[in-house]
């Protein structure tokens, strides 16, 4: 009888760093022997690159409450076919995360499905409503062991709330996740990056400056409390600079980008198509040179899906009226490949920093973002780096359809994934539980 | 052409044609009877989901008097709320055998999005902010009853750019006749990225009314609207008259031959005097009655061909 849980991964490119056996048992990477342990699955990696197993900050997952769009279960099997190990659900559901009950149900029917550890991210002010803060404590003691904390969807635009936050985290080693967004400048109708495709299309205006003001004036907060900042989001070049200058003060801030703020511009709206409506909008090419820079030089520190589900019934109205967000899941990885590793912008090396090692540190999950060496836990991920491939949106885990990248030739295709020594995806199946 | 969506869909000789043919349409429609069978067993429905009697009923009676059959139907408020989507509603009305849909829309890009999903020809009658194609083509064809040919003619549009669909329609199409166009306003009513549009496409704007004032063989006066006078875009209406209303003074300076358009409805006292809509030089009764003929044009450009 084969052992399903023992694998020996051969010819594996580990991280860029050479070809190397690997050996999964017990649910860690284990010592090569000289022969492959009886029953062991082979698992052929020629060719294929070794990542510790993916981590996104930033997934929606819609469990509880937009069941039609996506659930927990849903999502986990998008994340595994993606290449994570591990995810963080945000906190705009309904109800809203905002208390330890709804934290560990997430957590729980995360742990349940099996696929991915599903991390709950706690809101930072009780039901979103940016007034008085959700109970930040009992989610972090809770059995989730919630660290980070965000309202996303929304900015924590009142600077006193935001002081506080920032300050009472410290107590639990938390982090407050802030969807930059100055609602004075970038109202709700905002949807369209403010510049001449906006006033020709007639679309509201979000001008970049509304994102780079509060990463501004955050920073000053964190400096001046001493705590944790994460931009989610990061989408101007504006927001670059003041980062950039606040880690060169030794300021605690970390950045995540999206796969889709590398990649697609603004002119994508030209056609008023909704899929490419998302917050913050697609920007000009110029803000997507500095964002990959940022993110090779590591002034951006992760790359996070903002994995945003939606029911076509949401997607299907006026460009103004149609629902924020797009799918990233299952194309995060392929996206990085095609528009960093393969034109030499980042290393392997580097792609596992921003999506594993880095994520996982910011987020606190201590088995995720390890290296790969002998006693860590097996979560890994397996990429052929070279496979073309044109990307067919009505072929996904996810129950919805707002992928951005349909039709889109992307490089690189993701194989395999193993959450402690299981595989969550071989020969890019999803394997239930 | 199959549909009109854009002033940017119309070349320069599909313009003239549609403003001929709005020239015979007017004098059909001084005659006593009316009626052209031209579009007879074709079905329109004017799709409006925000109110606006005058363009509807301009629709409505341009549809008739080509002896379509038209109905109106509203949708009024949006979808979002009502829980129906646009692509639903725009398909549940094809389905029912339609030749032509009239759209308003309250936001913009809605009728181009609707083409994807329905086989019928599309009217942009107003979508949000961006264009309005049949009202700058019966501006268009105001300005030259009075004008002539309007290539080298300098025209200056004035006022909430940013928040008027006419604006951009008119802009596009007086530029296809060969217009010379300035955008005048203050910079919180300029479109955004206004700088590189115009050096872009080759047109010019400024902030100065009375700079380009002496010049112009017409000027368009844009409704301001009273929900932007609270919202912080310019100080008071006082100031804003001042600055950028058609006062007298302004009459004064204007040169004689220029004429004066206003897509309506106005606000007298605020962005134009309340003499100058009713003087020589204003063309704004007869931008009203034009809408009808050029309304009736479009109509048969777009529907009456495909019977032939």
């Amino acid at each position: 009888m084969s052992n399903h849980n023992t694998f020996l991964i051969k010819g594996a490119d580990l991280v860029g760093a050479g070809r190397q056996d690997l050996l999964i048992k017990d649910g860690v990477l284990a010592e090569v022997g000289k022969a492959a342990p009886k029953g062991a699955t082979v698992v052929d990696a020629d060719g294929l690159v070794a990542l510790p197993g993916l981590v996104d900050l930033h997934t929606h997952l819609r469990e509880p409450g937009r069941e039609d769009a996506e659930t927990v279960s849903t999502g986990s099997a998008a994340a595994a076919a993606g290449g994570f190990a591990a995810v963080l659900a945000m906190a705009n559901t309904n109800p809203v995360t905002d208390t330890a009950e709804a934290a560990e149900r997430v957590h729980d029917l995360g742990r349940a499905c099996g696929l991915v550890d599903v991390q709950p991210v706690g809101a930072v002010s009780k039901g979103l409503a940016g007034e008085s803060l959700a109970e930040l404590g009992l989610m972090a003691r809770s059995r989730a062991g919630v660290r980070v904390f965000s309202d996303d969807g929304k900015c924590v635009h009142d600077a006193r709330l935001m002081r506080r936050a920032l300050e009472y985290v410290k107590a639990f080693g938390g982090v407050v996740s802030q969807h930059a967004q100055e609602p004075r400048l970038a109202d709700g109708a905002a949807c369209c990056h403010e510049g001449e495709l906006s006033g020709r299309l007639g679309l509201p205006g979000w001008p970049g400056v509304a994102e780079d003001v509060i990463v501004a004036r955050d920073i000053m907060l964190a400096r001046h409390t001493g705590s944790r900042l994460h931009i989610a989001h990061v989408s101007t070049a504006g927001s670059v600079e003041v980062i950039r200058w606040a880690k060169a003060q030794g300021i605690a801030v970390t950045a995540e980008v999206t796969p889709h703020h590398l990649m697609l511009s603004t002119s994508r709206l030209d056609g008023y198509d909704p899929t490419y409506k998302v917050n913050p909008p697609l920007r000009p090419d110029e803000d997507i040179e500095q964002l990959r820079k940022a993110l090779a030089d590591g002034t951006i520190d992760a790359v996070a899906t903002d994995h945003a589900p939606h029911a076509r019934h949401d997607k299907e109205h006026a460009f103004a009226e149609a629902a924020f967000g797009m799918l990233g899941l299952e194309q995060a990885l392929q996206v990085v490949n095609t528009v960093m590793v393969q034109p030499g912008l980042m290393t392997w090396q580097q792609v596992a920093d921003a999506m594993s090692v880095r994520p996982a540190q910011i987020a606190g999950l201590a088995g995720h973002g390890r290296p790969l060496e002998v006693g860590e836990p097996a979560n890994l991920t397996l990429i052929d780096p070279s496979a073309t491939v044109e990307i067919d949106g009505t072929q996904s885990h996810s129950l919805s359809r707002n992928n951005p990248w349909h039709g889109e030739k992307l490089i690189g295709q993701v194989q395999a994934t193993f959450l402690r020594g299981r595989a969550t995806l071989l020969d890019q199946e999803v394997i239930t539980a | 052409m199959k549909h009109l969506l854009s002033a940017a869909d119309l070349s320069h000789d599909d313009a003239l044609q549609i403003l001929a043919t709005a020239e015979q349409m007017h004098d059909v429609q001084r005659r006593e009877v009316k009626k052209l069978p031209v579009l007879r067993g074709r079905t329109i429905v004017n799709l409006f989901f925000e109110d606006s009697t005058r363009t509807r009923s301009s629709f409505e009676i341009a549809g008739k008097w080509l002896s379509a059959d038209v109905i109106n139907v509203s949708a009024k408020g949006s979808s979002v709320s009502k829980g129906e989507s646009l692509r639903d509603t725009a398909m549940t009305v094809a389905a029912m055998g339609v030749d032509g849909l009239v759209i308003r829309h309250h936001a913009s890009g809605a009728p181009l999005q609707v083409t994807q999903w329905v086989d019928a020809m599309v009217v942009n009658a107003g979508d949000g902010t961006h264009e309005h194609p049949t009202q700058a083509l019966l501006d268009a064809y105001t300005m030259q009853q009075r004008l002539g040919d309007l290539a080298g003619k300098r025209v200056a549009i004035v006022g909430d750019l940013t928040h008027s669909r006419v604006v951009r329609s008119n802009l596009i199409l007086l530029r296809t006749l060969g217009a010379d166009v300035t955008l005048v306003a203050p910079p919180t009513l300029m479109p955004s990225g206004i700088a590189d549009w115009s050096a872009a496409e080759g047109f010019s704007y400024g902030y100065d009314f009375d700079e380009v004032l002496p010049d112009l063989d017409a000027v368009m006066m844009l409704r301001v609207q009273k929900e932007r006078m609270s919202g912080g875009y310019f100080p008071t209406p006082r100031e804003y008259t001042v600055g950028y209303g058609l006062t007298r003074d302004r009459l004064r300076a204007l040169p004689d031959h220029a004429v004066i358009c206003h897509p309506g409805p106005m606000n007298r006292g605020l962005e134009i005097t309340a003499d100058a809509a009713d003087e020589a030089r204003s063309l704004i009764l007869d931008q009203v009655s034009a809408g009808v003929a050029v309304r009736m044009s479009v109509l048969y450009h777009l529907l009456g061909g495909a019977e032939s």
